[in-house]
């Protein structure tokens, strides 16, 4: 109860110190630049000059927030990736080349590339078929909603989920598992499938394709709505068929959405540690990444060069979506 | 719409397609909320699609070695009944392993040496023969129960209770709201600057932010770490604390939330500010009263995905709360529960559910803001 208590306070706190900062920051702007001065003159300098400063004011506590958590850190684990595991002395490349010879970096490399490569591919897939299958029924709405419901479920709690799906009872007892149950009902054996190495992989993922696949579908069923009309008309006219029409017509214009969403997952996939930790904690060879990282940083007292050195070469995957990102950014505003 | 002629065969695969869809999406969901709300000793031998049906178990009982017998008619008569311990009603009984449901119910069984045994349904046995069956190591009975389905709250009590999962409730929430208010806060100034406010180095900012966006978390975990614990250590406070995951949730947050915010108040029409300011509005009167309420539903947008994402948290709050038991969230709660308790799926199942409750009812009342929130911030200039 008292927790709570310190919660609300905190929040009121916060409210009340983001107020007093901008409506203070601001009147005392007011009151070094007057507007209201005696000659026309003073007056317009001062709302110029006002001008200048007045957007900082507004931008203060967001740029010191971006520094602080996000572009200091980006530039010191930078730093740290050529230090030793306290962070004092510089060790050159000696971090990187540990991690080329290292069995468990190489595992979780090859690993986070199986998922680089299926994730995206297979929930835009299911996204865009969803989305087009979904746009055509009476109650695709209610479809859509159950299917966009597992985005609102944590990794965990999405793990807890699957795992129950996934069981494992010897064979001859009753499977609680419904996968293994299927499996026996057609007369197979009962298998111990997140202990089964690289196949456990695909199962892992399946995890968060269930979860992506109702963002794409949300992404892909708006811009599929978008799509004038004329073009599917024109089509129908020309006597293309419904298949025709949805691969040659309508997703040849959706390309840049797909490619959005796409690269969304993509980023997911790539930071994907709860799934991980919570199924198999990278044992029977299905570590990834950002796991390894996690574990480095704290096995033994925490390794904060290896660590660091890790979290590096997903941050150097991102970049090349980072790039692209930014170029469309700018690419919209100076459009608009 | 366009293939409206193709009717019958046709729309028939699409539903039966958007089924299969909907039942693979919400299968799984549904199988864990069934077991949450079963009988223990149910989940742990049949599956949770056979819930509706009763479960047959085969079991062991051992009549006890002459104690409670008594003579009747120069035989030894032993009763009591199999079915000590929880209901039921018995199909069938043996009394050898190989054969353990060799008669049914009400049935009377010869045994080897003149001894006969019956079993009702109720579980109620009687057991006679010539000998006293004292000395004896007991006489098994093979059973088997049929037990009705059986449906309880007891488990989310358990969990609730003993397993700690109410203290991580309260803790989740602890987390998740303030770091769901305060970076709107911060954001909603620096949106406006940003989309309003024309100064040199703007469009500079925009991209940084955009940039931002994608930085994996991974990169700030060790330096803010390390930022903390100097911190604590220098002011004398445990660094792992509620305002330090607070503040990092909120600097995590900020690139979506400006981004998103941004691109709405960009969007609102230019005249309204003009007017007000020929009116003589400053530009803090014109955020405030103007753009502020306009902005609600990007407000409302941002606060659902960051709240889910608060909420569904884990490798923040492992890092910067720490993995205590009475500081862990209900995300590291179940991690830990997986690990300890990982065949006690009447736990597994509760726990999950307490922690998906949340953000599911938020899901579903709020669907239409988290959807604009999702379609503004991925489909750019789509």
């Amino acid at each position: 109860m008292n927790q709570l208590w310190m919660a609300l306070l905190t929040i009121a706190l916060g409210i009340a110190g983001a107020v007093v900062y901008f409506w203070g920051a601001n009147a005392i702007l007011d009151r070094i630049f007057p507007s209201r001065a005696p000659d026309m003159q003073t007056a317009s300098r001062n709302i110029r000059r006002a001008a200048l400063v007045r957007p900082w004011l507004f931008l203060a506590p967001a740029l010191f927030a971006l520094c602080l958590y996000l572009v200091y850190p980006v530039i010191a684990s930078t730093w740290l990736a050529f230090h030793d595991r306290s962070g004092d002395r510089f060790v050159g490349l000696d971090n990187f080349r540990w991690l080329l010879g290292d069995a468990g970096f190489r595992e979780s490399m090859f690993n986070n590339f199986l998922w680089l490569l299926v994730v995206p591919a297979a929930s835009t897939f299911l996204g865009l078929l969803a989305a087009a299958l979904t746009d055509r029924i009476a109650w695709g709405n209610l479809a859509k909603s159950l299917i966009f419901m597992p985005m609102a479920i944590s990794f965990v709690g999405a793990a807890v989920i699957w795992k129950f799906v996934y069981d494992y009872r010897a064979a001859g007892s009753d499977q609680i598992g419904i996968l293994n149950a299927i499996v026996v009902a057609f007369g197979g054996e009962p298998q111990a499938w997140i202990a089964i190495p690289f196949w456990n992989n695909f199962l892992l993922m399946a995890i968060l394709v269930w979860i992506q696949t109702g963002f794409a579908m949300v992404i892909l069923s708006a811009a599929l709505r978008g799509i004038p009309e004329e073009t599917i008309e024109a089509a129908v006219l020309d006597g293309a068929s419904g298949v025709q029409i949805f691969f040659r017509i309508m997703v040849p214009q959706i390309w840049g959405t797909i490619a959005v969403v796409w690269t969304t997952i993509t980023i997911t996939v790539l930071k994907v540690f709860d799934i991980v930790l919570a199924m198999t904690n990278g044992q029977w060879n299905s570590n990834v990444l950002a796991n390894l990282m996690f574990d480095w940083m704290f096995r033994g007292g925490g390794d904060f060069g290896r660590g660091a050195t890790i979290a590096l070469v997903i941050m150097v995957l991102v970049v090349p979506i980072m790039i692209w990102n930014i170029r469309n950014a700018r690419r919209e505003m100076e459009g608009k | 719409m366009m293939i409206a002629g193709a009717k019958s065969p046709l729309g028939w695969a699409v539903h039966l397609s958007v089924l299969a869809f909907v039942l693979l999406w919400t299968l799984p969901t549904a199988g864990l909320l069934v077991s949450s709300l079963r009988d223990k000793d149910q989940i742990a031998v049949s599956g949770w699609w056979t819930a509706l049906s009763s479960s047959s178990q085969n079991l062991l009982f051992r009549a006890p070695a002459g104690d409670g017998e008594r003579l009747e008619d120069g035989r030894y008569v032993l009763d009591g009944n199999v079915l000590e311990q929880g209901g039921g009603t018995i199909s069938a009984f043996g009394f050898s392993s190989r054969e353990p449901a060799a008669f049914a119910a009400g049935e009377v069984a010869e045994l080897p040496g003149d001894v006969r045994l019956s079993v009702a349904s109720d579980g109620s046995f009687t057991l006679s023969g010539p000998e006293s069956f004292a000395g004896g190591r007991g006489q098994r009975i093979f059973y088997t129960a049929e037990t009705p389905p059986r449906f309880t709250t007891e488990n989310y009590w358990n969990v609730l209770t003993a397993a700690g999962l109410g203290r991580s409730f309260l803790n989740s929430m602890t987390v998740a709201v303030p770091s769901t208010v305060i970076p709107i806060l911060i954001a909603a100034f620096a949106a406006y600057a940003l989309a309003w406010m024309p100064f040199p180095g703007r469009s500079l900012i925009v991209a940084a932010v955009v940039g931002l966006l994608v930085v994996p978390l991974q990169m700030s975990l060790i330096p803010l770490l390390t930022i903390y614990n100097s911190v604590g250590q220098a002011l004398g406070f445990d660094p792992k604390s509620y305002i330090g995951i607070w503040l990092a949730h909120t600097g995590f947050g900020l690139p979506l939330a400006i981004y998103l915010l941004r691109n709405y108040m960009a969007g609102l029409p230019r005249e309204i500010m003009e007017s007000a300011r020929v009116d003589g509005a400053t530009d803090f009167q014109i955020f405030t009263r103007i753009i502020l309420p306009l902005s609600f539903p990007a407000l409302a947008s941002f606060a659902i995905f960051q709240f889910l994402w608060t909420w569904n948290d884990l490798l923040v709050a492992l890092v910067f709360l720490g993995p205590q038991d009475d500081k862990l969230v209900l995300t590291g709660r179940l991690v830990n529960l997986l690990g300890s308790r990982g065949g006690d799926w009447e736990i597994l199942a509760a726990s999950a559910f307490v922690s998906i409750a949340v953000p599911l009812a938020v899901f579903f009342l709020l669907q239409r803001f988290l959807v604009r929130g999702l379609l503004a911030g991925s489909v750019k200039g789509g």
